[in-house]
């Protein structure tokens, strides 16, 4: 209250003034008044009690019922004024909160980051972009310095923190797992009983794992119930989907999982993705499955990075540069 | 785009008629009309999915939810009339091996 008394003076003699000669220019500072009275936080009932304290100084015979009046206006003021604070404090929490998951954003983009491996045989490219601050689409590369290079893609379902705290649990639990046992069915089975036991039950994980064996070329695979790939035949100059079973991770703790293997060809590709790229939209229509192969068909004489890049420039063109969901492309080409 | 809900009951069975989108959006409106129901010993729930012609993973989420929910609870869920585009997720992740999915009236977007 100390800095409203000392406006008081103020308030009166704006009042006054503005009484006296109806002009605009009090008018210009009563406004004046309000916002500083806001930048000081000071609620809308305590200026109606300085309205009523001017209005007693200015008029010591004003009538009973304009002070009742002016009373009971105050009263109904009261739980405005309580709104008024709360907000304030809301506000603050909001700013602390924004702030805080920046600072959370951060450290996953540090914690989750991985390296994408150079490599003679094999020639990588890979983006992953979230449609918020928060990514829940997740691409990680290890390579074992013998010749296999594994490559794992996973899709959180549920979105923002959540989804980002489960994105850190499985990276870790991904860590742990002996260098030995890249298998992408052992490593797809070992997860899902991590996710399963503890994961919330409308939370689930699909997840693509590759091992690729730059000695001879081949390529096993196994997918939790994830986006399918595309295996693109330089030969022929066609794509064929990389379709295989598999149910999404944490949904049934016995779940197994079934390995693939394929030998790659020079000059083949493989296409690794999440659903954010083919569920892009254009309006209200959705992008067929096709397009997207043309799209990425169009820029396959690219190295494999500016492959990506230029698809995704693509998308996000076609979607008025709005994210609906988190965009992941990863593409693989041998080379040698 | 929105989802209405349309709930009906005959005897055992809890009818849920939905319309429009399921996303990030909608899902939790569906969660809360869904879970209560699986938690009834005996309760089946149908699903029809006719006027559902786009959900996403969030929507999966839901009747992963609810499917583990009848597990725990011995009650039953069937979806139906699922769209080719709707039934595409189902079939990709991998629910169509352990859900009841019936999609006789597939295709028509």
């Amino acid at each position: 209250m100390s800095t409203l008394k000392l406006d008081l003076e103020n308030y009166k003699e704006l009042l006054q003034e503005y009484i006296r000669t109806k002009d605009e220019q009090a008018l210009y500072q009563a406004e004046q008044f309000s916002k500083q009275s806001m930048q000081h936080q000071i609620s809308p009932d305590e200026i109606i009690n300085v309205h009523i304290q001017s209005l007693q100084e200015i008029y010591p015979e004003m009538p009973e019922y304009i002070q009742s009046s002016m009373n009971f206006l105050l009263e109904t003021m009261i739980s405005y004024g309580l709104a008024y604070q709360e907000h304030q404090s809301l506000r603050e929490k909001q700013l602390e909160l924004k702030s805080e998951i920046s600072v959370a954003a951060n450290m996953q983009k540090t914690l989750l980051s991985t390296v994408k491996p150079e490599l003679d045989e094999v020639e990588i490219g890979a983006l992953s972009v979230p449609a918020k601050q928060m990514n829940g689409d997740y691409h990680h590369f290890v390579y074992d310095n013998q010749g296999n290079l594994g490559i794992a893609v996973a899709d959180v379902i549920g979105k923002g923190v959540p989804a980002a705290l489960c994105m850190s649990m499985i990276k870790y639990s991904m860590d742990t797992f002996p260098e030995m046992r890249m298998d992408p069915s052992v490593i797809l089975g070992s997860l899902n009983r991590v996710v399963e036991r503890n994961v919330d039950s409308s939370m689930f994980v699909t997840m693509f794992y590759g091992l690729y064996n730059s000695n001879d070329h081949t390529f096993s695979y196994s997918s939790a119930g994830h986006e399918p790939g595309f295996y693109y035949h330089k030969e022929t100059d066609e794509f064929e989907e990389i379709d295989v079973p598999g149910l999404v991770l944490g949904v049934s703790a016995d779940t197994a999982y079934t390995q693939y293997k394929r030998e790659v060809k020079r000059g083949d590709m493989i296409i690794l993705l999440t659903d954010g790229v083919t569920e892009c939209r254009q309006g209200e229509r959705f992008i067929e499955q096709d397009e997207v192969l043309d799209v990425i068909k169009s820029y396959s004489h690219l190295p494999p990075q500016d492959i990506v890049d230029q698809v995704y420039r693509h998308f996000e063109r076609l979607q008025d540069f709005h994210l609906r969901d988190d965009f992941t492309l990863i593409v693989l080409r041998r080379n040698v | 785009m929105n989802l209405t809900i349309d709930v009906s009951h005959k005897e055992d069975v809890a009818y849920l008629t939905l319309v429009g989108e399921v996303d990030a959006f909608t899902a939790p409106k569906l969660k809360d009309t869904i879970l209560p129901l699986t938690k009834e010993e005996g309760q089946v729930v149908e699903v029809d999915f006719e006027q559902v012609n786009y959900m996403d993973s969030t929507g999966l989420g839901v009747f992963i939810s609810a499917l583990k929910s009848t597990k725990e609870h011995n009650s039953e869920m069937k979806l139906i009339h699922m769209q080719d585009r709707v039934y595409r997720l189902f079939k990709i992740t991998g629910l169509t091996e352990i859900m009841n999915i019936d999609s006789t009236v597939q295709g028509g977007m």
